[in-house]
């Protein structure tokens, strides 16, 4: 499973690399949502500065849906799927190379991000290891079940307007825990506080996690 | 499998049902609002009581629960049958109905109460964000697929979906408790329970509950006549077609028949 999983992952990141979809498109629509955050708060520094882990973490939320519909649209021409579906790698293989290569990319897409906000808006974080912790999490945590939801509705023709619909609830407590744990982080609240939240993060991340090797075998199925 | 071609239960039970409901409902409307006292502190407020919460114990216990029973048993190979995945849908349907209505009866309530018709309190979010998830359910559903595929998309979507309540419920629950919000809840929805008011809300539990097992067999027959009214147009089409062939070799082989593309 694990073999299948690196090769999946490789593969995927491989096709990144060369196309640079996610580094020409994703990235600076990420960074561009940056600067109209700060058009519709004001130039305000306190406010931006206070508002800073909420946005950050809007901002990694709208990605993921762009990245995992990056994800699959790579699977979607020359009958990829069907082909990963008869070279006998096991669908948990799959899965999990696939949320290894969203989740890389969103850590990439993050390092970027949190530089622009720190030049933007003039925020910096206190405690390192709470906020790389919560990331962690996080980004497993949206990585697994955005692949959950991008594979659900990969080859409809509804997808680019389905997927957010199912997949921006089910990632709601990721954004709502990931931006108090950063306030936390950044110093807006107590350390413990923040810390706290990672109670939230750790099982959303280990139940999608699970979820998706379970059910990934049936999912692929339905394609 | 023979369950599933069947429409569910008989028309005479679903009118028994049906008729139970409708009493039921009625009787709680009129020992609500005619029956009762008003409240000492609430006045006449506290006739939601009736109706807030059985509607929303329908939504979020009943309908839920139900739907992600019946998804499992779908997934689950030795119980797959076409039954459980409309089942699922029947109640994510009704679910969907009931928790708008606790929605919509939770700010008829909180305005008068609260002075506002939202508030980011726990119970509240968490019912909002249900509602979103199970809508997107149903949105999957109209997407059109065979059935047997359709059936596994979304037994899996349900699941992945029921998974993510309690996340949710505790995520707001401690973003409340971390930020000293609203505390009002509850805090005086303890009235002493008079007698006649007790019954009453068993009445509206028993009331919401007849309604909900009555939609949701409806609704069920409505899924299997639909498929077999499907099924039935796909074979008149099939028939028409077939016969337009026919008329075609028929008419033997007069080339200008077949390229007005008109037989008859």
């Amino acid at each position: 499973m694990w073999r299948d999983a690196c090769l999946v992952a490789a593969k995927d990141l491989r096709i990144e690399l060369r196309s640079r979809v996610a580094l020409w498109q994703v990235l600076p629509v990420a960074v561009l949502s940056l600067v109209l955050y700060a058009f519709a708060l004001g130039p305000g520094r306190a406010a931006l500065a206070a508002a800073a882990p909420g946005l950050f973490w809007l901002a990694v939320l709208f990605s993921t849906v762009l990245a995992v519909q990056r994800s699959f649209a790579i699977e979607s021409g020359d009958g990829t799927r069907d082909g990963l579906r008869l070279s006998g790698i096991d669908p948990a293989g799959v899965f999990l190379g696939k949320v290894v290569a969203v989740a890389l990319e969103l850590a990439v897409l993050q390092v970027v991000v949190w530089a622009g906000m720190t030049v933007l808006f003039g925020v910096h974080v206190r405690t390192p290891w709470l906020a790389i912790v919560a990331s962690v999490l996080a980004t497993i945590g949206l990585a697994a079940a955005g692949v959950i939801y991008g594979a659900l509705s990969a080859g409809l023709r509804v997808r680019e307007t389905l997927l957010p619909l199912l997949v921006l609830p089910v990632l709601a407590p990721v954004l709502l825990a990931a931006s108090r744990a950063w306030a936390g982080a950044l110093a807006h609240g107590t350390v413990s506080s923040g810390a706290g939240w990672l109670r939230i993060l750790g099982p959303f991340a280990v139940a999608y996690v699970v979820i998706g090797i379970v059910l990934y075998g049936p999912l692929l199925e339905t394609g | 499998m023979t369950r599933a071609k069947g429409i569910g239960w008989s028309r005479r039970t679903l009118a028994v049902v049906g008729g139970a409901a409708f009493v039921s409902v009625a009787a709680t409307v009129w020992l609500g609002l005619w029956v009762t006292p008003p409240d000492r502190v609430q006045g006449n407020l506290v006739r939601l009581v009736y109706l807030h919460p059985p509607v929303a114990w329908v939504a979020l216990y009943l309908a839920f629960g139900l739907a992600a029973v019946s998804s499992l048993l779908y997934l689950w190979k030795r119980t797959r049958s076409l039954f459980w995945d409309r089942l699922a849908a029947s109640a994510v349907e009704v679910g969907v109905v009931f928790t708008a209505l606790t929605l919509i009866t939770g700010t008829l309530w909180g305005r008068p109460t609260w002075g506002v018709w939202w508030t980011w309190d726990a119970r509240l979010t968490s019912t909002a964000l249900l509602l979103v998830l199970f809508l997107g359910y149903l949105a999957l559903r109209r997407v059109p697929a065979e059935a047997e595929v359709r059936a596994k998309r979304c037994a899996v979507a349900a699941l992945v979906a029921f998974v993510d309540v309690p996340i949710v419920h505790f995520s707001v629950v401690w973003w409340q408790t971390l930020h000293q919000g609203a505390t009002v809840l509850n805090a005086n929805l303890t009235p002493t329970i008079h007698g006649s008011m007790a019954w009453t809300l068993l009445l509206g539990f028993v009331a919401m509950t007849l309604l909900f097992v009555w939609m949701v067999a409806l609704r069920y027959r409505i899924e299997v006549l639909a498929d077999q009214a499907g099924d039935a147009v796909l074979e008149v089409t099939l028939a028409e077609r077939w016969s337009e062939d026919d008329a075609l070799v028929s008419a033997g082989d007069s080339p200008t028949h077949l390229s007005t593309g008109n037989p008859t």
